[in-house]
């Protein structure tokens, strides 16, 4: 009779989950394994994928645009991903205070992050115009400073992408903010009893209590800021003279405007092991840094 | 103590408007550049609200590209993708959730990792079979996956909330007879309508937003979604800014509107799913 019982649900388990194992052996698994294969071949994709070996690992490492779009994403990721949690977290500390219109301020900071990403890259671009883009305009006037070329200054393209995703905070300090909100009120009342003071309780108390949404943020802020492709694709399309080519506008470009499918693919492949190496380094530290309340909930 | 307490408040709410304005002063530059003309669109100093507003902007923008053909691609594919996402999500997070089987933790861990799988890397294969089926300038490649997935996130969302249930609730219909199948769509689905409306939500925000799957399978002007017609207001030295930002702000519009259902969903659901730790 267990033995049945067991069967039957192992059988409904697998019924139930097939849509799903059918579209991970579809889209994800082999799709994997599939690009490993094409990174090893020059494929234009039609026809027969030819075997080269390294060939396309080796010429990438030749590759001048193939370093330059690395370096841009590393230098955007570098510094998008520190300053977004910042923003973010203070964000979240500031709609955390005990006010009776927090709610709008909330909504009012949230909306810039459900807008399209392509309007969000043409609405940057039309922002940061040097001549008459708002922000300019208002350097000029408030301050008297010429405001710089932004998109159209390889020295300032990248500094106004991380700006840009900055916009974008509301999201993040949402899911801060419901942490925040979680962390036990006898705890910082106690502590406040004890004499701690506001960095105490911060340092001391919220940010443990919020470490598992604080690792689970800076995650996916990784994985979304070496993506970055729609905004760049919009406003600057790589540009000017490269500062801008992201390493997936890049990797676009050689896919679907070169037809360099097996080129492409071993950069998908590079991008991969890249994040999974940097996941894994978070993940190890995070045991230093992560707490996880006992479970029970 | 109590001063203490009042400048803190006042400088907080003061910092809060600040910041308020900021995020929300390009939505409005965006609006209000939608109904001025080119001339006033190039001005030192700026014109906040242009005497009179030219309305006739949206009449113009939504005639400059084949927008409602746009509208429709779009709707088709949202409506495609939400409709793939409710059939799919709750079916495999019912599966780990709520039978007891053997290999339905090792499933949850499998679907759980599918998020450190930078879309690239299955971007090509994937392209490449559908242009082998055919389905290249097709809505196909942008609409089946969602049958065959859901998202991680939606899963992770719903087999939380499945998790709340109590198990007695299944046994008692199991001992009544019913069939697996009955248990779940006629006792669980509707017990966790309210997550499904917020899975439907982020799926249309998702697919409403979508730029790259339009751009790599969309190659037919006809067959373009309006993430993709928005960029035909622009050619190589020149914008129509009036018109596309008239044409943004309508895309724009549902956005806010479902945001706004949305907001109080998400930090609610953070809470639920105990990603607080």
């Amino acid at each position: 009779m267990k033995a049945i019982s067991a069967r039957r649900n192992t059988l409904y388990g697998l019924l139930f989950a097939l849509p799903w194992i059918i579209g991970f052996l579809a889209f994800t698994a082999y799709p994997i394994l599939a690009s490993l294969y094409y990174s090893l071949t020059e494929f234009v994709g039609i026809g027969i994928p030819k075997w080269i070996g390294s060939g396309n690992y080796k010429a990438l490492m030749n590759d001048e645009l193939f370093w330059k779009s690395l370096y841009n994403t590393i230098y955007y990721v570098g510094l998008a991903v520190p300053i977004g949690f910042v923003v973010g977290l203070g964000l979240a500390l500031l709609l955390n205070m005990d006010l009776k219109e927090v709610g709008i301020y909330r909504t009012l900071v949230y909306i810039p992050y459900v807008l399209p990403a392509v309007v969000v890259g043409f609405i940057w671009l039309w922002m940061l115009n040097p001549y008459f883009g708002l922000l300019n305009l208002f350097l000029n006037t408030v301050f008297h400073i010429q405001g710089p070329g932004w998109f159209s200054d390889p020295k300032w393209a990248k500094p106004a992408f991380v700006m840009l995703a900055q916009w974008g905070a509301g999201g993040s300090a949402v899911i801060f903010l419901a942490a925040i909100k979680d962390v036990p009120r006898e705890l910082l009342e106690s502590a406040e009893i004890d004499g701690a003071g506001w960095w105490t309780k911060f340092s001391k108390i919220i940010i443990p209590m919020i470490s598992p949404v604080i690792l689970y943020h800076i995650i996916t802020a990784l994985f979304g800021g070496f993506q970055i492709f729609t905004t760049a694709y919009i406003a600057t399309n790589g540009g000017p003279a490269n500062s801008t080519l992201f390493y997936v506008l890049y990797l676009y470009r050689s896919a679907f405007q070169y037809s360099k499918m097996g080129y492409a693919s071993a950069m998908a492949w590079i991008l991969f092991i890249l994040v999974l190496i940097l996941t894994l380094i978070i993940f190890r530290t995070s045991a230093r840094w992560v707490f996880y309340r006992g479970g029970g909930e | 103590m109590n001063l203490r307490y009042f400048i803190t408040k006042v400088i907080g709410r003061l910092v809060l408007v600040l910041i308020s304005i900021v995020f929300l002063v390009p939505i409005f530059w965006m609006f209000t550049t939608s109904i001025k003309d080119m001339s006033e669109v190039m001005t030192y100093p700026p014109i906040w609200w242009p005497n009179p507003p030219k309305w006739h902007n949206y009449i113009e923008a939504v005639n400059y590209i084949p927008f409602g053909r746009y509208t429709l691609n779009t709707i088709i594919i949202t409506i495609g993708n939400i409709a793939g996402v409710l059939f799919s999500a709750p079916l495999v997070a019912y599966s780990i959730s709520r039978i007891r089987w053997r290999g339905r933790n090792i499933l949850f861990m499998l679907i759980l990792s599918t998020v450190l799988i930078p879309f690239p890397v299955i971007m090509i294969p994937v392209f490449i079979v559908f242009a082998r089926l055919g389905w290249i300038n097709t809505f196909r490649p942008l609409i089946i996956p969602a049958f065959f997935g859901g998202g991680a996130f939606n899963i992770f969302l719903l087999r939380q909330f499945f998790m709340t249930i109590p198990e007695e609730l299944s046994d008692a219909a199991r001992i009544d007879g019913a069939s697996e199948f009955g248990i779940y769509s006629r006792i669980m689905l509707p017990l966790i309508k309210p997550i499904l409306i917020v899975i439907s939500l982020f799926t249309f925000l998702g697919a409403w937003n979508d730029f790259m799957g339009p751009l790599i399978y969309l190659q037919d002007e006809a067959k373009y979604t309006l993430s993709l017609g928005l960029q035909m207001y622009r050619s190589t030295n020149y914008v129509e800014w009036p018109l596309l930002m008239a044409a943004a702000t309508i895309v724009v519009i549902p956005t806010i509107i479902a945001f706004y259902f949305t907001q109080n969903t998400i930090v609610e659901s953070v809470t639920l799913t105990g990603l607080k730790g």
